[in-house]
């Protein structure tokens, strides 16, 4: 695999939209013409090289290519967004949007990331060492198509409205989650391993999440049906298991209902 | 000699009153009286012709102070302060006519700004509960010919819609409701006890920031499914009583506020009181309808929709429109910085927004379009004073059920001043000048 | 105004009797003229490319309140489409509802030169006006809908055909209507109280007239108004397998009715988006569910005073939207999409729905087969009209392919045998058995003769006879060397030169002009009767919640540049 280091030289005034920051989008691309792809500023529009320098060469294809960006990112959007393939990692902090409508490859947050990331994504890994914004893993507005696959995995404390309407794929925070977990999802796996504030799987239609701390208010919708003891990402343990939100609609399987299924550690 | 003009429109509040009459003095320039109108709108009325109003722009020296300045001058400010910024946000829109925001989306489009309208602090939520699950809806003389069942949650119309109940809602004698408010159930949800909630047949005093819990268990309810004893200070009894009295109406609304769309939770409030609303049409039929504040906040969000697709929030920098709230909404522009300069039009956020978010209008150049003396003004650079909309100028409006209504103009303004539109077209024509198009 | 001489194209014009023939065609003030009277004009080389009438579009929902609905509550349908501002050319965003700026382009770019919107709100008609407004570039007009109106519902329990024409003809002036739209009659009203009217027979709650009984009415009042436009209807059970006997029930109300009108139609009913309405079965099962189209175009071909188009499915996501209130909540439970329904009072309903056809189903291909069969088998191309009932059945942007797919039997075998089930949708249509390819001068028919004709607008538009409106479309497209469906589709979505009223729009694919849009309404010279006078004024008192005076759409704002039909009265 190939590497470009990217290091931020000059802070925007205000903040700077950087979609073209990903293996696609530098695949095959010589030093100037990475320099020459677009970055934006509101309504101006500078060229990457404006911003940042630029060393190494990226690989032939997306896959190929690993992106290092320095320096301080807190005032940078977009990075990885769309990325479908390759590795990118951010030695900062980020702004919003990190990884959002990712499709495939690795990226890494050396920090925290700001709302919105992994928005809608559909594959990949997207890992954040700090803790993430609102809306992580949540679907575009008006989307009824969350995320649908990949794993996001964030080792601090994630914002409010994790996963709505997710579909697909799993997502995992080391801390504790503001209101609004799973709202409206439709399938993949939540883990909280911390504490989940109330309105934890308001509308949720089917798929799973697991709460290792506490729920400070249960939505009524949810009935404990047993106890289970689970593996969930190395932690053996004993779960409550309640099923909901029977509020809700809910598609039935080989003549039986399919709920939406929440474990809570005893 | 005074005359009587009748059909006057009210450019207060959603409602949209179109049944107004306003005495005006013969010559057409002092406004003596207004009937029909509520002790609010009849305020607006008469506040137009208020002795010490403003009537020409004035600038911001370095001091502090003002001075008075011409049209012409202050449009120039603003077209040199818009073309200057990387990231204008222009603000309002509200509390004025389809025509003025049509304008404002030329500028906007021309120069690459952030577009929000008062929804933003208000039923912007409301807006993103809808994208997500659609809203079964009706407009308000439905209500009035049909409804037996009238829900206000999260509003207290008595005092901020006037004439909502006796227009529209619970009052009226209608095509099939001819015994009126005799036929008819009100249920207020509220945790206050409001002047609305006093005459309500129930009401229910939900606990604070525990609507979404609450409406969820309606639904449960509907469905038969077993609640826990007490959800949100309400008992189960009470829930599975009123959730059966909703499914037994003959034709029910919802009406929210407030109350329900700024506080926690915001969109998810509305967005399953929206499913609550959608559930019941297994039953019965059923509607929901925010109760929209400023007389012409909704229709900003129809004249972007139709221009751009999104109905607030739209971000125009990039040659195309987007729209994302949590970030290109206009709290979140300012507290983050992400814009340097500000132009505020029909609307009044230095009463409304946040500290930080004043504060930052404060630090950045800043134009206020308002015929009033406000707190926006305060942190201005230029304020331009202009025609009141629906008194000294007609124009499309449109009511809380979205249906567009024109307003009149009943007197003239103060001589020498202009309309919100006028003043718009002379910095765009500045505007296009400077980017030489 | 600058003079244009369009050179060596193969022109295709039914009303000359043209098909392909190189011709040049001249305009000059804004109208066709003979290459005679022109002076020094400019030359747009056609050469090897297909030249057009502009197009007239019969039946499409581009503006009006439930258009700005399907905008605003589909904000992903934006996220990856959308084009940026450039020159005179404003931004554009939406891929199955575009913005009413990127209409109007869309429009343009396929050599759209008029498009009737088809449902107006009579309560929303203001609304539906300002929409049109900013739709640059093409001329329009919009139907408001009367089948579920409460005056046409109480004068018709009585068969009083000269109110409900006074009546209709009242409204159309007040919000500049162009003619008579007719959707799920009486149903929608049923759906007030969450009902519907599933036949033509099913009487109305409280209103007690039944849906053949507005139909009817509504064609007699028509035609004793003598409007350009026929009664244009959206029949009962839209949608649902087995319905096509309720769309022949209501297709025979047309009979005994003879066209009266001096603006050269033949039809007294247009049916929409027949598609919709030719289905066999009793589910939407691909052992159970049929096509039916053979049977209502055997009805159709026989008949003299019908004219429809077909609504074609084009297997898109897309976004429904009708004042068939409750067909959409039935949509909305089939697919568990967000729903939008708006109920307006004593007039009619709307709702609004996303939906994905899905070309790899058995029922979206089918109805795409259907859709197809209905124009294969049509004997008279001007009685049939391509619509996808925009953007119901697909986005407008894809006429070309519907065109594409009429013109190739090798496109539309692609379509089946790319689907799973393509064999199950062979055996339950007609699809399979049919090897028609249309010609240039067929969707020409179906496109500018027949829908000009239709509307009554055959002395304006559908034809480059000198006289008529300066609109011409040249297609990149040369029939005598180029032969891919693919190219046929690429060609009429992006017209090399598009002429609207005698001004350049389209210059070698770019858009370089907003053009000069007008808004066209008719003004019936039928006064108020007194009974209809006294009605108006009692219902506005007590039933509406806007006073009389201010439901007029004045022309000052909304219709900044009118063309006003006058129709006087018999």
């Amino acid at each position: 695999m190939k590497k470009v280091e990217l290091t931020i030289k000059q802070q925007p005034e205000l903040y700077l939209e950087t979609e073209n920051i990903t293996p696609d989008a530098f695949a095959g691309k010589s030093a100037d013409e990475i320099a020459a792809l677009n970055v934006y500023e509101g309504n101006v529009t500078h060229k990457l090289g404006d911003f940042f320098s630029i060393a190494g060469t990226p690989g032939a294809t997306a896959a190929d290519t690993q992106i290092v960006v320095n320096g301080n990112l807190e005032r940078v959007k977009w990075i990885g967004s769309r990325m479908t393939a390759g590795e990118v990692v951010v030695e900062s902090s980020m702004d919003m949007y990190a990884g959002a409508f990712m499709a495939g490859g690795k990226l890494l947050i050396k920090g925290n990331a700001g709302h919105f990331t992994g928005l809608g994504m559909t594959g990949g890994e997207l890992r954040i060492t700090g803790n993430a914004g609102n809306y992580l893993g949540a679907a575009y507005r008006g989307d009824w198509r969350g995320m649908q696959g990949g794993v996001l995995r964030v080792n601090g404390n994630a914002g409010s409205d994790v996963g709505s309407f997710m579909r697909g794929g799993e997502i995992i925070i080391g801390g504790d989650a503001d209101v609004h977990v799973g709202t409206h999802q439709e399938g993949g796996k939540i883990v909280v391993k911390g504490n989940a504030k109330s309105k934890v799987g308001g509308q949720m239609v089917k798929g799973e999440i697991i709460v290792f701390g506490t729920i400070d208010v249960m939505m009524p919708g949810f009935a404990h049906r047993d106890n289970v003891d689970l593996e969930v990402d190395g932690t053996k343990a004993t779960f409550k298991r309640y099923e909901g939100d029977l509020g809700e609609r809910h598609p039935k399987s080989k003549g039986a209902v399919v709920y939406g299924q929440l474990y809570i550690k005893q | 000699m005074s005359k009587i003009i009748t059909d006057v429109v009210c450019p207060f509040c959603g409602t949209l009153c179109d049944d107004l009459e306003v005495t005006v003095s013969d010559d057409g320039k002092k406004l003596i009286d207004v009937s029909n109108a509520c002790a609010i709108g009849a305020m607006k009325f008469l506040h137009s012709q208020a002795d010490d109003r403003l009537t020409k722009p004035r600038m911001r020296n370095e001091d502090g102070s003002w001075r008075d300045v011409s049209y012409e001058e202050a449009a120039d400010f603003s077209a040199k302060m818009l073309a200057n910024s990387k990231k204008p946000l222009m603000y309002g829109w509200s509390s004025t006519n389809c025509e003025a925001q049509s304008v404002g989306s030329t500028i906007g489009e021309l120069i690459g700004a952030q577009m929000d309208n008062t929804a933003t602090v208000c039923h912007g939520t409301t807006l993103i509960a809808v994208q997500d699950v659609g809203v079964p809806s009706c407009t308000l003389g439905e209500v009035k010919n049909r409804a037996d069942m009238i829900i206000y949650w999260g509003g207290n119309p008595a005092h901020a819609h006037p004439r909502h109940m006796s227009r529209y809602s619970m009052y009226p004698r209608g095509f099939f409701t001819a015994k009126g408010h005799r036929g008819r159930t009100l249920v207020v949800v509220d945790p206050r006890d409001t002047d609305s909630a006093s005459i309500a047949d129930i009401h229910l005093k939900v606990e604070q920031g525990r609507d979404y819990e609450l409406l969820s268990a309606l639904r449960v309810a509907f469905r038969g499914e077993v609640l826990p004893d007490v959800v949100a200070g309400i008992p189960k009894e009470k829930i599975y009583e009123v959730a059966e009295k909703m499914k037994k109406a003959r034709f029910g609304v919802i009406f929210f506020g407030m109350g329900v769309t700024q506080t926690l939770s915001k969109n998810h409030n509305i967005d399953i009181a929206i499913q609550v609303t959608r559930d019941l049409n297994e039953y019965t039929k059923f509607s929901i309808m925010p109760m929209r504040g400023h007389y012409n906040v909704t229709g900003s969000g129809e004249v972007w929709g139709w221009q751009f697709g999104f109905p607030f929030c739209v971000d125009l920098s990039r040659g195309f429109a987007r729209y994302n709230p949590g970030e290109s909404s206009s709290n979140d522009l300012l507290v983050r910085g992400e814009v340097d300069s500000v132009f505020v039009i029909g609307s009044d956020p230095g009463a409304h927004f946040p500290f930080g978010s004043v504060k930052k209008m404060n630090e950045i150049p800043c134009v206020c379009v308002d015929p009033h003396i406000t707190p926006t003004t305060v942190v201005a650079d230029l304020h331009v004073p202009v025609a009141f909309v629906g008194v000294e100028v007609g124009g499309c409006a449109y009511r809380m059920d979205s249906v567009p209504i024109e307003t009149h103009k009943v007197v003239d303004a103060p001589e020498g001043m202009i309309t919100d539109e006028e003043f718009l077209n002379m910095v765009l024509e500045r505007l296009q000048k400077i980017k030489g198009v | 105004m600058a003079e244009y001489i369009v050179k060596n194209g193969f022109v295709v014009d039914p009303t000359l009797g043209v098909n392909c023939e190189k011709m040049d065609i001249a305009i000059k003030d804004g109208k066709i003229v003979e290459t005679t009277e022109l002076k020094s004009p400019k030359t747009i080389d056609a050469s090897g490319m297909i030249v057009m009438a502009g197009a007239v579009d019969v039946h499409s929902h581009s503006a009006g309140p439930k258009v700005n609905v399907g905008r605003n509550f589909r904000p992903e349908d934006k996220l990856n489409y959308y084009k940026a501002k450039s020159g005179v050319k404003r931004m554009e965003a939406g891929f199955s509802v575009p913005t009413a700026l990127s209409s109007g382009y869309i429009f343009a770019r396929m050599g759209y030169g008029f498009v009737m919107e088809a449902a107006m709100p009579p309560l929303y008609a203001r609304h539906t006006h300002e929409e049109m407004r900013d739709t640059p570039i093409v001329d329009e007009a919009a139907l408001p809908v009367f089948g579920n109106n409460w005056f046409v519902m109480e004068y018709l329990k009585n068969h009083e055909i000269e109110n409900v024409a006074s009546y209709i003809a009242w409204l159309l002036r007040v919000t500049k209507g162009y003619g008579v739209k007719c959707v799920n009659p009486g149903g929608t009203e049923a759906w007030g109280w969450g009902m519907n009217c599933v036949t033509p027979d099913d009487p109305v709650p409280y209103f007690d007239v039944t849906p053949k009984e507005i139909i009817k009415g509504l064609i007699e009042a028509n035609e004793y108004l003598r409007l350009p436009h026929s009664m244009h209807l959206h029949s009962n059970s839209l949608g649902e397998p087995g319905n096509y006997q309720i769309t022949i029930d209501s297709l025979k109300c047309a009979e005994g009715f003879k066209a009266n009108s001096d603006f050269g139609r033949d039809q007294v009913l247009h049916h929409t988006h027949l598609q919709f309405h030719s289905y066999g079965g009793e589910s939407y099962g691909s052992k159970e569910f049929e096509s039916k189209s053979k049977e209502v175009m055997d009805y159709v071909n026989g008949t003299d005073n019908i004219t429809f188009d077909i609504g074609q499915v084009t297997l898109d996501e897309t976004t429904t939207m009708t004042a068939d209130g409750p067909f959409e909540y039935h949509l909305s439970h089939m697919n568990n999409l967000k729903w939008v329904n708006k109920d307006v009072e004593l007039e009619t309903a709307a709702g609004v729905v996303p939906f994905i056809y899905n070309p790899n189903s058995f029922i979206g291909v089918a109805q795409w087969a259907i859709g197809q069969e209905l124009a294969l088998l049509t004997k008279d191309m001007t009685k049939c009209h391509i619509t996808t009932d925009a953007p119901n059945a697909g986005p407008v942007h894809r006429y070309p392919r519907v065109i594409k797919w009429l013109m190739s039997l090798k496109a539309r075998n692609q379509i089946l045998d790319d689907c799973k089930y393509g064999d199950s949708v062979r055996s339950q249509c007609y699809i399979g058995e049919i090897d028609r390819e249309l010609s240039f001068y067929e969707i020409a028919q179906m496109t500018r003769v027949g829908t000009s004709k239709c509307l009554g607008l055959s002395h304006m538009f559908g034809s480059l006879k000198p006289g008529m409106e300066g609109d011409v479309s040249v297609y990149a497209y040369n029939p005598e060397t180029d032969d891919d469906p693919e190219k046929i589709e690429h060609a009429f979505g992006n017209a090399k030169y598009f002429i609207k009223s005698g001004e350049l729009i389209i210059n070698d694919g770019e858009i370089i002009s907003n053009g000069h849009k007008r808004t066209f309404w008719v003004k019936p010279g039928m006064e108020l009767t007194a009974q209809v006078n006294r009605d108006v004024t009692e219902r506005f008192k007590k039933y509406y919640t806007v006073t009389q005076n201010n439901y007029e759409v004045k022309e000052h704002h909304y219709v900044p540049n009118p063309y006003v039909i006058e129709v006087n009265a018999a």
